[in-house]
C-alpha cells in the first residue's frame, strides 16, 4: 500500500509531515491547480454546448451519473440475491415434499450493470494482453537472438503493427464464428474474438522491443558467456533475459496501454460486452442522460487505463534490476 | 618429442577482418612463446592489435594462418582455462559480487565440488581481491576499482592456466590502479599463474612483467621487441622509483613506443600527439619518483 501511495506520487504528504512546502506544493497542489483549471473550463464549455440530446454534461451532471450508477449496481446485485433466495426456498419446500424430487437451478439472468462491464472488459484485455505476451516475448527473444530471423521478419512486422483493430475485427470475427465451433463453449465467441483482436493488436510493442532489448546485449557480457562456456539454456536465462529486461517492460506497458484502447473500439464495434458496448448502448439509448452517463463511462476507461500503466510499473520494480529505468 | 612442448605458443599467427573494401590484415607473423607462471606484459600503440592477439589466446577470434598452442592442444574455442579480466570488469549488473564469480565458479566446478566447498572457493578468491566485505553488493553499488578486484576474482575462481588481462586497470585512477597492481603482484606470487596483460602504461609493464612484448603499429601488427625484465621480487614501486635498472627499462619502452614506433600524424590526431609528446618529454627527462610521474600521466 505504501509502494502504491508512492507511486501515486501523494508520498510527499506521507512519508515526512514536515516536507517542504515546495515538495508539497509540486505533488499535491500543482495538480490541484491543474484539476480545479480543467472542471472550470469543463463546466463553463459544457453549458454552451447543445446536443440533440440536450446539454453537454458538466462536472455536475457526471457526478450525478456515476451515484446513480452505483446505486443501480446495488439494486441490480439485490435483485439478484432476492432471485437466488427465492430459488432456494422453493428447491427447499420441493425437497422436503420429495427428497428425490429434482432441483432446478437458474442462474440470474439480469442486464449487466456499469461495473459487470467494468469486470468483463477487465478480464478480456488482461487475457489478451497475457496471450499477446505470451507470444511477443518468445519470439522477441528468437528475432533478436537471429539476424537472420529479424531481417526475415522485419517487413511481416513493420506491415502488421500500424493495422487497426477494426480493420481485424470483422475477419477476426468471421474466423472465430467458423472455426470456434463447440457444443459446450468453454468461453463466449465475443470473448475469444475480442482476446484475439486486442493480442494482434498488442503484440507489436513487446515483441520490438524484447528483440532490441535481446540484440543489444553488451559485447563483453556475450563475451562472458563464451568464456565461461555457458550452454545454450543457460545463457538465454543467466545473461539474455535479465539484460533485455528493462527493454521488455518498455514494451510491455506499451502493449498494454494499446490492448486496452483496442478493447474498447473492439467491444464497441462488435457489441461484445464490456465498457466499449456500455458506452455504445447508451449512445442508442439517447436519453437525457445518455451523454453523462458516457462521460462517466469515458472518465472510467482513463482511469483504468492509467492504472493498468501503474500495476506494470509496480510489477517492473519488482522484477527488474535496473531501478533507473523505472522513472515514469 | 625429445624437447617438452612449450606452455603457450604463438606460431606465425595472422589474422585478417573482411571490410567493404577487402580484407584488412590486423596481425602479422606473431611468434610467442611464454613459460609456465611468466607474467608477459602486451605494449603498443592503441590499434596495433594487442587486443586482437588477446582474444586470438583467449579463442575469442579465430586466427587466418598459423595457430595458438597451449600445453600442446590447438586453441580454437574460448574456455574458463584461459580466463579473460576485461577492460570494463563485464559483471553481470543484476548479479551480486558473490553472485558474479558464483556463475563461474558453479560452470567449471559444479561437478567436482560440493555446494559447500564451492562457497568456501567463492569466499577465498573475494578475499584474495580483499572484497569480501562488499561480496553481497551489486556492480552499481560499489566503485570501479572494486568491480575490477571482482572481475578479477571472477577469473581467478576459474582456476585458469592462462590469465589473460585486457587493460584491466586502464579505467581507473592512478591511486586505485596503483593499489590493484599491488594486489595483482601478491596474487600472482601466491598462485604463479601465467599472465599475459595487455596495458599502455609503461610503469605497470615494468612494474609487473617477467617479459614485455612490444609491438609494432598496424596494420599487419607484430611482435617488435622483447624486454625481459630482471628485476628481483617482490618489487617495490617506491624503491623501484630510483632504481638505475628499473629506470633503464623504461627508457627502452619508452624510446620503442615514441621513437622507433612513433604513431604517424593524422590530422585528426595531431592535438593528441601533442599531449603524448609533452608527456613523453616530461618522462624521459624527469627523475623524479613514480608517484609524481603518475599524477603527470593523471593530468594528461
Amino acid at each position: 500500500m505504501s509502494q502504491m501511495i508512492a507511486t501515486l506520487g501523494l508520498g510527499a504528504l506521507f512519508e515526512n509531515p514536515r516536507a517542504s512546502l515546495a515538495k508539497l506544493s509540486k505533488a499535491v497542489l500543482l495538480p490541484l491547480v491543474g484539476l480545479l483549471v480543467f472542471l472550470f473550463i469543463w463546466e463553463v464549455g459544457a453549458k454552451s454546448i447543445n446536443t440533440s440530446l440536450g446539454v453537454f454534461p458538466g462536472p455536475k451532471a457526471v457526478y450525478e451519473q456515476s451515484v446513480n450508477l452505483i446505486n443501480e449496481h446495488r439494486a441490480e446485485r439485490t435483485r439478484e440475491q432476492e432471485f437466488y433466495d427465492r430459488q432456494e426456498e422453493r428447491n427447499a419446500k420441493k425437497l422436503a415434499k420429495n427428497p428425490d424430487a429434482e432441483v432446478k437451478i437458474r442462474p440470474y439472468t439480469g442486464a449487466p450493470t456499469f461495473f459487470d462491464q467494468i469486470g468483463t472488459s477487465l478480464i478480456t484485455v488482461m487475457s489478451g494482453f497475457i496471450l499477446a505476451s505470451l507470444i511477443a516475448i518468445p519470439g522477441g527473444i528468437m528475432i533478436g537472438l537471429n539476424q537472420q530471423l529479424y531481417s526475415a521478419l522485419n517487413p511481416l512486422i513493420q506491415l502488421f503493427k500500424p493495422i487497426s483493430p477494426l480493420a481485424w475485427l470483422p475477419l477476426v470475427t468471421m474466423v472465430v464464428s467458423a472455426v470456434y465451433v463447440s457444443d459446450d463453449p468453454m468461453f463466449a465467441k465475443s470473448f475469444i474474438t475480442s482476446l484475439i483482436t486486442v493480442s494482434l493488436c498488442s503484440l507489436w510493442p513487446t515483441l520490438l522491443n524484447t528483440a532490441v532489448g535481446v540484440s543489444s546485449i553488451s559485447k563483453d557480457l556475450q563475451n562472458v558467456s563464451q568464456v565461461l562456456r555457458l550452454s545454450w539454456m543457460t545463457h538465454i536465462i543467466k545473461i539474455v533475459l535479465p539484460s533485455s529486461i528493462p527493454m521488455m517492460f518498455t514494451g510491455l506497458r506499451l502493449s498494454l496501454g494499446i490492448a486496452w484502447m483496442v478493447l474498447i473500439a473492439a467491444e464497441m464495434l462488435a457489441q461484445n460486452p464490456g465498457l466499449g458496448k456500455f458506452v455504445w448502448d447508451e449512445f442508442q439509448n439517447g436519453s437525457s442522460q445518455s451523454l453523462s452517463r458516457i462521460m462517466v463511462a469515458v472518465l472510467v476507461i482513463g482511469l483504468i487505463g492509467f492504472l493498468l500503466d501503474r500495476c506494470m510499473l509496480l510489477l517492473q520494480r519488482k522484477v527488474s534490476w535496473d531501478k533507473n529505468a523505472v522513472t515514469r | 618429442m625429445s624437447i617438452p612442448p612449450n606452455h603457450l605458443e604463438l606460431t606465425k599467427v595472422e589474422i585478417e577482418f573482411p571490410t567493404p573494401h577487402g580484407p584488412f590484415k590486423a596481425l602479422q607473423d606473431v611468434n610467442l612463446t611464454i613459460n609456465k607462471g611468466e607474467f608477459v606484459s602486451l605494449i603498443g600503440h592503441s590499434g596495433c592489435g594487442k587486443s586482437t592477439v588477446l582474444n586470438i589466446v583467449a579463442g575469442l577470434y579465430q586466427a587466418t594462418a598459423g595457430g595458438v598452442l597451449l600445453d600442446g592442444k590447438e586453441v580454437n574455442a574460448p574456455g574458463p582455462e584461459r580466463a579473460v579480466v576485461f577492460q570494463n570488469h563485464s559483471l553481470l549488473p543484476w548479479l551480486t559480487a558473490y553472485e558474479n564469480v558464483e556463475l563461474a565458479v558453479k560452470q567449471v566446478f559444479g561437478k567436482s565440488k560440493t555446494k559447500a566447498e564451492m562457497r568456501d572457493w567463492i569466499i577465498h578468491n573475494l578475499s584474495l581481491v580483499h572484497m569480501e566485505h562488499a561480496m553481497h553488493k551489486r556492480p552499481d553499488e560499489i566503485s570501479g576499482g572494486m568491480k575490477q578486484r571482482v572481475g578479477i576474482a571472477r577469473a581467478l575462481a576459474m582456476e585458469p592456466t592462462v590469465l589473460l588481462m585486457d587493460e584491466p586497470f586502464g579505467a581507473l585512477d592512478a591511486l586505485t590502479r596503483a593499489h590493484l597492481q599491488d594486489s595483482l603482484m601478491e596474487i600472482q606470487k601466491e598462485l604463479n599463474n601465467t599472465v599475459i596483460m595487455i596495458t599502455h602504461d609503461v610503469d605497470e609493464a615494468v612494474l609487473l612483467s617477467d617479459r614485455i612484448v612490444m609491438m609494432t603499429n598496424g596494420p599487419a601488427a607484430t611482435v617488435g621487441e622483447i624486454l625481459s625484465i630482471d628485476l628481483p621480487r617482490p618489487r617495490n614501486r617506491i624503491q623501484l622509483a630510483d632504481d638505475a635498472q628499473y629506470n633503464h627499462y623504461r627508457h627502452e619502452v619508452l624510446s620503442f613506443l615514441y621513437e622507433k614506433q612513433r604513431k604517424p600524424v593524422d590530422a585528426e590526431e595531431a592535438k593528441e600527439t601533442a599531449v603524448t609528446e609533452k608527456k613523453l618529454a616530461q618522462e624521459l627527462h624527469s627523475s623524479s619518483s613514480e608517484e609524481k610521474t603518475k599524477s603527470a600521466e593523471a593530468a594528461a
